[in-house]
């Protein structure tokens, strides 16, 4: 099988693995800023890049319109789908490890949609917690996020006490459709313009500028730091909780920590750019397929896939049918929709074969 | 067992899943470096108790001891420094490789932020990798493996943890025969030489019975007998637990009892019960051989050259051979001869003798519900006194009383023993009354260098318990024996004479 050997052969190089993904990350970036109505040379990009961060060293003259339109609007556009790609990305595969269910993500989980209930409450009754400020949508979000994953998986629990894969996809997507409903409920109450919410609700990272960044930075920080501290626990959780707790993780606290960080992550992302699906289902699969299965790798190599897949999504979102601007998660859904249907039947014929 | 020895103890266990408790009121203590059996049917408790033990369920009521210690002072990673477990189904989503599956077992031994995976840790994957047979496919993931080959894999993790004590949910499940022995041998090897402590849930009473140094059996939750081997396997208890009939033999090889089923299907009846009964109509007589075919296979007991021993035969062959026969190899010559003769050897009892057929003489006794054939051949060529035997040279000469005995009934296995001795002494007193002499030291024979008995029963119908010369069995026997062997030898020294 030439699959098998390539994968055992990349397996044991994992320096070449990340050579890669961070080649494919700045390929990405570079593309991202390079592409648009008004097209900017690879070359200007680097420079005008170069002499923002050591202003010290610049050298030579440049297109100020160019870079109005790389430090103010393509840059922190670009940025921005980079960190929500990584963030769902690496809350997908940890998900994934640790409920062992190769169809996990924050979106088929229904944990974008608790989310979503929480950003749709804060934009659209306006509210503010004191002294956090714009941190309130991001937390709101989180704390909805949250929620949503407990209840889903108390529920599949409930449901079906070995958790099989099904079960809990099915829950998610129950709460999925009710948050919906919710939301629709809200804004309906609060008669917003649907087309604009629709766009929201899809998934979008324009023009949100560099204050979106400040917002999520931290928490994406903090989220994907818990996560890749956690590899060698997910990697033994991923062979059932009590294996893991007979390997000697802390089950209960690590799940916690995990759902915790997922939810960090998935709520944040939510917050600043919408529901965006099945990043966090397309790109942990892929690099499991090419990479293997261990989470120590799994989790970074999926931080730079997963926002190099975003950055790319978001370029083929604005550039289809420009001047129209299509919401990203049509691109993500397009894609990721089959490759779940994909996994799905494989893991039908395993079983039956 | 000595205070210092204790590796677990359960102190009045009560616990299981939320509401009723499963197991109620359980204490033992296990040792260091003993093989300990856990026993019970289904839904006896067997795997509730094990998920305590290693502090997956919470423990209800009293406590569990491990060296010393209660289980509850342990944190999670210094409980998987001490037990291991291997468990009886292990899901695995993703297609780790062997060795990322084995290298989890490390685990525990790893500290700090970054975990770094250090030469010993390793040194002591690659170590029970080899011991356990999976090195050699070491980079295959997991998924692609067989049942028993991932067992394999996840009985190497467990080992790469280094426990103290191994706790197994029915670690032979999924291997075969070969692979059972050997991973039975390398953990019975381990708790000899390094002192490992292993606690094993086993649905094969004979393989615990082989393995174990002591069974526990559980019986619906609570602890019925926690014994050696021999005490625990008993008829009695395993019916009384299992709710199922079995006997029990001893291994041919080990000083153990093991136990057999006892099918429920039996032959359907035939409508004339009589017809399966052993009967002078089948006896064949030939120049070369007398031959019984019987109709089904009967339990045998024998000192015959092919088929002796204990076993169940269908055709029993009393071959004449020359006076002056010889042949080194006469097991395979004897085999031979069946075969030429179409006789198939596994089911074959087989005797030798150098005594003109013609001579043959058998008796058919009746009585209450049961009956006896004896068919005796006879001759005292060679005959000895047994209580002066160290004056005879060993010599392998065909001149020989060979009796056959067979008994249309069920016998226990006393009655074998005691059939055998009721035909000896029978054959004694013919000796005496026909004054058949020891040549060599001139006085009376008891038989001759190279008698053969065999006691055959169709284990049918009268179950006969005990065949000594007081019962009706033991006359029987005794009579027939003693009548058929001194017509013979008559019949046998008239023709010598004439």
């Amino acid at each position: 099988m030439p699959r098998q050997f390539i994968q055992k052969f990349l397996t044991k190089n994992k320096f070449i693995a990340y050579a890669l993904a961070v080649c494919f990350l700045i390929v990405t970036i570079l593309l991202g800023i390079s592409i648009g109505t008004v097209s900017v040379p690879v070359l200007s990009i680097i420079h005008i890049i170069g002499s923002n961060l050591f202003p010290f060293l610049s050298i030579g003259e440049m297109d100020a319109m160019h870079e109005t339109i790389v430090i103010s609007i393509r840059l922190p556009r670009v940025i921005l789908a980079g960190l929500v790609g990584a963030a769902l990305a690496i809350a997908g595969a940890a998900f994934q490890g640790l409920l062992r269910n190769p169809l996990a993500d924050p979106y088929t989980l229904g944990v974008s949609s608790g989310a979503s209930v929480g950003a749709v409450m804060t934009l659209f009754f306006h509210i503010s917690i004191p002294f956090i400020g714009s941190f309130t949508l991001p937390l709101l979000s989180v704390f909805c996020a949250f929620i949503t994953i407990m209840i889903v998986l108390a529920f599949a629990r409930k449901i079906d006490r070995s958790m099989r894969v099904e079960t809990i996809i099915l829950t998610g997507i129950i709460f999925s459709s009710f948050l919906g409903a919710v939301i629709s409920l809200m804004i309906a109450l609060t008669g917003e313009e649907l087309r604009q919410i629709i766009g929201w609700l899809l998934g979008s990272v324009s023009m949100r500028g560099w204050d979106y960044i400040k917002i999520f930075l931290p928490f994406f920080v903090l989220g994907a730091a818990i996560l890749a501290f956690n590899g060698k626990e997910l990697n033994a959780m991923s062979f059932g909780e009590e294996r893991a707790q007979h390997l000697g993780v802390n089950v209960a606290k690590r799940k916690m920590i995990v759902l915790l960080a997922g939810s960090i992550l998935t709520g944040a992302a939510v917050a600043v750019s919408g529901t965006i699906g099945f990043v966090g289902l397309v790109i942990p699969h892929l690099t499991r397929l090419i990479w293997g299965p261990d989470h120590t790798h799994l989790l970074p190599l999926s931080i730079l896939t997963g926002s190099g897949f975003l950055i790319l999504a978001d370029l083929v979102a604005r550039t289809i049918i420009s001047p129209v601007e299509l919401p990203i998660g049509v691109i993500t859904a397009l894609i990721g929709a089959p490759v779940f249907a994909v996994i799905l039947m494989k893991r039908r014929s395993e079983r039956s074969g | 067992m000595k205070e210092v020895d204790k590796m677990l103890e359960c102190k009045r266990l009560t616990g299981g899943y939320s509401g009723d408790p499963i197991l109620k009121d359980i204490s033992f203590q296990v040792g260091e470096g003993e093989l300990f059996g856990i026993l019970g049917p289904n839904g006896s408790g067997k795997t509730t108790l094990l998920k305590m033990i290693s502090g997956i369920l919470p423990i209800k009521e009293g406590s569990i001891l491990l060296n010393k210690s209660p289980l509850s002072q342990y944190s999670t990673k210094e409980l998987a420094k001490m037990v291991a477990v291997l468990s009886q189904h292990s899901s695995q989503a993703f297609s780790y490789t062997v060795k990322e599956t084995v290298s989890l077992g490390r685990y525990a031994h790893q500290n700090g932020w970054f975990q770094s995976w250090i030469e010993e840790d390793e040194e002591i994957v690659q170590r029970v990798m080899f011991q356990t047979g999976v090195a050699s496919f070491e980079k295959k993931p997991i998924q692609e493996l067989s049942g028993g080959e991932r067992q394999r894999v996840f009985l190497a993790q467990a080992l790469a943890q280094e426990p103290a004590v191994l706790l197994l949910d029915e670690p032979t499940n999924h291997l075969d025969l070969s692979y059972q022995k050997e991973l039975l041998d390398l953990l019975k090897q381990w708790t000899k030489e390094k002192g490992l402590t292993v606690i094993s849930i086993f649905h094969d009473l004979n393989l615990a019975s082989l393995y174990c140094d002591r069974l526990l059996l559980l019986d619906n939750g609570s602890i019925n007998i926690n014994e050696v081997p021999n005490d625990v396997l008993r008829k009695e208890k395993i019916k009384e637990v299992f709710g199922t009939d079995v006997e029990r033999q001893y291994h041919p090889k080990e000083p153990v009892p093991q136990m057999v089923l006892l099918p429920g299907w039996k032959m359907p009846v035939t409508t004339e019960v009589h017809s399966i009964d052993i009967h002078p109509s089948m006896l064949q007589f030939t120049k070369s051989h007398i031959a019984l075919q019987a109709p089904l296979p009967l339990r045998t007991m024998s000192s015959g050259v092919v088929g002796a021993g204990t076993g169940w035969h269908q055709t029993f062959v009393n071959r004449h051979v020359d006076k002056d026969y010889h042949c080194d190899d006469f097991r395979s010559d004897m085999l031979d001869f069946l075969k030429n003769h179409q006789f198939d050897p596994s089911t074959t009892v087989g005797m030798m003798t150098a005594v003109i057929l013609e001579d043959v003489s058998y008796r058919f006794i009746e009585d209450d519900g049961y009956s006896v054939l004896v068919v005796v051949t006879a001759g005292v060529g060679n005959a000895v006194d047994a209580s002066m035997s160290d004056s005879h040279k060993f010599e392998l000469v065909p001149g020989t009383i060979n009796t056959w005995i067979f008994v249309n009934g069920e016998l226990t296995e006393e009655a074998f023993i005691q059939s055998i001795m009721i035909a000896t002494e029978a054959k004694v007193k013919v000796m005496e009354h026909e004054q058949v002499m020891d040549p060599v030291t001139g006085t009376v024979a008891t038989g001759t260098s190279t008698d053969s008995i065999l006691v055959a029963s169709t284990q049918k119908g009268e179950k006969l318990e005990f065949a000594g010369s007081i019962t009706p069995l033991g006359k029987s026997i005794s009579k027939g024996v003693y009548e058929c062997t001194r017509e013979s030898v008559q019949k046998s020294r008239k023709r010598f004479k004439s």
